[in-house]
């Protein structure tokens, strides 16, 4: 009986404190495929270093929703016509985010020292990461628009996983 | 009142326990090595009453909380010495807990009968670390928010259910109120609670099994009162005033100034815990790190590589934290305690060795000074808006210092303007751009002396001269802006006007932004110019033939659009909010245009800040003169 007793306000207060592990629908804009218009064509010429563009979306912080923020950033960088790659800043190693350095040509970690080519491999070996930067799918939308599937993965592993 | 004490005894009991307390046996003697517990209960007792004061004024949001301490830490009386006493007294904190810890297997009381009591203060250990840990997020400031970032996301790699565990803690995918709501939770209710149990248990079980002297023969032995009660007020003491130095370690760099900020009531500007730059999801701190005494930890992840990260951030540390749970069965062998005393000084060698690798790397590394200076720069930056209007505004302090021209003006223009054009010879940030520039220097756009230099030598080399290397859509430009129609006006005319002619000109095309100048619009020469521009003189041409303008003031326009960027409002915010989102626009450059459309690329926020940055258009705090000249 007092099990019980105590039971019932615990196990209530619990279940509430799960809550966060419950997929929601994602609310907010972009398509539904997932992808966000995040440049366009003109914004990248051809050949030069990767330039880095926020991810604007909606914006869901528990009971509220700011339109059109910044959630994220990625690198883009064309080498073709209709070639563009899109790296996310995320650093794989820990999560920091990962500054591109012009003067070398590198991607670098400020946290802990990891460096990843251009095409987002590790670039040195003494690089602490466990896998390269993650590419993210890319669309080109009404001839010029640079549509980005924005994903964030888990730091650490060897493979890429998604985090819901 | 022996009566009354009598009283309260016979229903109480109270002088048993009072004695029992009080005149506890010491083998041996008084001795200071036997400090460092009392002095962990003492700053626990700080932390709790500081805590609960701070926890008066702090509003766990992510809205709110950088904002809360910032009020704490700025506007209200003597919070800079509240928040100084908590965090300083949290760094002794974990000084006192190395001390502690290393007292007690020095002596070896950690040996039975003593393991549970070890044990326990392991538990603690952990505690006091996990409030540390939570207690550093709570300011919600960069520093904070991007180190501890670094923290939960490691929290992934915890076998099983790590990723579950990481969105526990968190409140959900992402940094938010309920990252902040949670760690206020556990730091300020959970961890607490289980402390106060926890050192309640400890000490019970501490008592039970009495203190383990070193040497029973060095003195006569002596209870707890009042010899060793003595010493351990005489290490509190030691101990506050060690924190009260590191709250007023600045003071005689500011010795001069002191009495004048204590008048002002602005202390906080100088002493206590800093405050950084408040928390933005979309700017990474390139400099975040963990407080001082989890550099080790961060430093010894670099040394695993690959898939082997795990060992570096979850298996080692915590197995190393498991072993010292070992040592009471360790210690009973013969070398045991000698192994346990070297086990200790690796660790805490090894632990201070990481921690000046970590500091040192920094130390010598330029992005990371950097990182440092612009937080500290953008910290101080926020202080002044927030001053200049009397309060935040209910989208917290971020959104403020996200639209202030002065903090976020060049590094938009560095991102979206500078590949082409230049600012005063830079892209904005001071850094100077190794590729030419092919469109005109904009540092002082919209003055007198750009006005001047521009319709004097159009095709100049910080005009339409750096055009002649550019191209659109994959075209040179060649000499379509340097040969071109303003170009050709600026050969054939200037030369015919005299000096007043052209500063009537020039002191017409800035009044129409109706900024303010220094020194101040000459209306005079404004009506001559306005002349000028739509009659031109007898040796001259006007401006009208190719330009329209509907002057400042006036309701009708002069000439017409289509031919040349029409000059109503010219070099005004809203001018250039036009002109940058639509160059294009029949009104401003049409088919001649050569500069990308940025009414695509920019939300009406940049093209705001980049309107006013142009314009220099933000707030500036009074200086001193000024307020003297309203004085008088």
């Amino acid at each position: 009986m007092g099990g019980i007793v105590g039971l019932v306000p615990l196990a209530t207060g619990v279940a509430v404190f799960l809550d966060p592990l419950r997929t929601r629908k994602k609310k907010g804009g972009g398509g539904d495929d997932g992808f966000i218009k995040v440049a366009t064509l003109e914004e990248l010429p051809t050949g030069k270093p990767p330039q880095r563009f926020a991810v604007i979306d909606d914006r869901v912080d528990a009971w509220n929703m700011f339109p059109q923020e910044p959630v994220g950033a990625v690198y883009l960088s064309r080498s073709a016509d209709d070639d563009v790659q899109a790296l996310c800043v995320i650093c794989p190693h820990a999560g920091c985010s990962v500054d591109f350095d012009p003067s070398r040509n590198v991607f670098q970690c400020p946290c802990h020292n990891s460096s990843f080519k251009l095409s987002g491999e590790i670039h040195n070996e003494d690089s602490p990461a466990a896998r390269g930067m993650d590419t993210l799918e890319v669309e080109i939308k009404n001839d010029n628009e640079v549509w980005v599937k924005y994903q964030q993965f888990r730091p650490g592993t060897a493979e890429k996983i998604a985090e819901a | 009142m022996n009566a009354l004490a009598n009283w309260f005894d016979d229903r109480t009991g109270y002088r048993a326990y009072l004695h029992e307390t009080l005149y506890e046996r010491i083998p041996g003697g008084a001795r200071w090595r036997y400090v460092w517990g009392s002095t962990l209960v003492f700053t626990f007792v700080v932390q709790m009453i500081t805590g609960l004061f701070l926890w008066m004024s702090y509003s766990p949001s992510s809205q709110t909380a950088w904002e809360s301490v910032y009020y704490i830490q700025y506007e209200m009386q003597f919070g800079w010495l509240l928040r100084g006493l908590h965090h300083f007294t949290a760094q002794a904190m974990i000084v006192l807990l190395a001390l502690h810890f290393m007292q007690i297997v020095i002596d070896g009381a950690y040996k039975a009968p003593r393991e549970v009591n070890f044990w326990l203060g392991l538990i603690l250990m952990q505690i006091v670390l996990g409030l540390s840990l939570t207690g550093y997020l709570l300011p919600w400031d960069q520093k904070g928010y991007w180190a501890t970032q670094v923290a939960t996301k490691l929290s992934t790699m915890v076998p099983v259910f790590g990723p579950q565990i990481q969105r526990l803690v968190v409140g959900g995918p992402n940094y938010g109120h309920h990252t902040l709501t949670r760690f206020f939770a556990l730091h300020a209710g959970v961890l607490p609670t289980l402390l106060i149990g926890l050192l309640g248990l400890h000490l019970y079980v501490f008592r039970r099994h009495g203190i383990t002297a070193k040497d029973p023969n060095r003195a006569p032995e002596t209870t707890f009162w009042p010899d060793q009660v003595l010493r351990d007020a005489v290490a509190c003491l030691g101990v506050l005033t060690v924190v009260l130095l590191l709250i007023f370690w600045k003071a005689p760099q500011y010795s001069g100034e002191l009495s004048q900020l204590a008048a002002d009531g602005r202390l906080g500007d100088v002493f206590g815990a800093e405050l950084g730059a408040p928390a933005d999801p979309t700017e990474p701190y390139a400099a975040a790190r963990p407080e001082w005494y989890f550099l080790f930890l961060f430093q010894f992840l670099k040394f695993f590589k690959g898939e082997y990260e795990v060992y570096g951030a979850i298996y080692i540390p915590g197995g190393v934290m498991l072993f010292m749970f070992l040592m009471p069965f360790i210690g009973r062998w013969k070398l045991g305690h000698r192994f346990n005393l070297a086990y200790m000084g690796v660790l805490i060698l090894g632990a201070a060795a990481l921690t000046w690798m970590a500091v040192e790397e920094d130390r010598t590394k330029d992005e990371y000074k950097a990182a440092v200076a612009d937080a500290h720069m953008k910290s101080e930056r926020i202080r002044e808006l927030i001053q200049g209007r009397q309060g935040v505004g209910y989208d917290g302090a971020v959104a403020l210092l996200r639209s202030d021209p002065k903090t976020h003006g060049p590094h938009l223009f560095a991102v979206k303007c500078a590949s082409c054009h230049r600012y005063n010879g830079h892209n904005g940030m001071d850094v100077v751009v190794e590729d030419p520039a092919t469109a005109s220097d904009l540092g002082n756009f919209g003055t007198r002396e750009w006005v001047r230099g521009f319709i004097t030598d159009p095709a100049g080399e910080d005009y339409f001269g750096a055009t002649a290397e550019g191209s659109y859509n994959g075209e040179p430009l060649g000499e379509r802006f340097t040969e071109g129609e303003m170009a050709f006006w600026a050969e054939e005319n200037i030369g015919n006007m005299t000096k007043r002619e052209i500063d009537a000109v020039v002191e017409f095309l800035i009044a129409q932004s109706g900024r303010e100048f220094a020194p101040p619009i000459d209306e005079e020469l404004v009506a001559e110019g306005r002349d000028f521009f739509e009659n031109g003189t007898d040796n001259a041409q006007g401006c009208i033939d190719c330009h329209a303008v509907t002057p400042l003031g006036e309701e009708e326009q002069l000439g017409d659009t289509g031919l040349a960027p029409r000059l109503t409002g010219y070099a005004s915010e809203a001018w250039l909010r036009d002109f940058i989102g639509h160059p294009g626009a029949e009104h401003n450059y049409g088919e001649r245009n050569a500069m990308p459309e940025f009414g695509d690329q920019l939300s009406e926020q940049q093209l705001d800040l980049l309107a006013r940055f142009l314009t220099k258009n933000w707030y500036e705090p009074p200086t001193e003169t000024t307020e003297v000249v309203v004085e008088e």
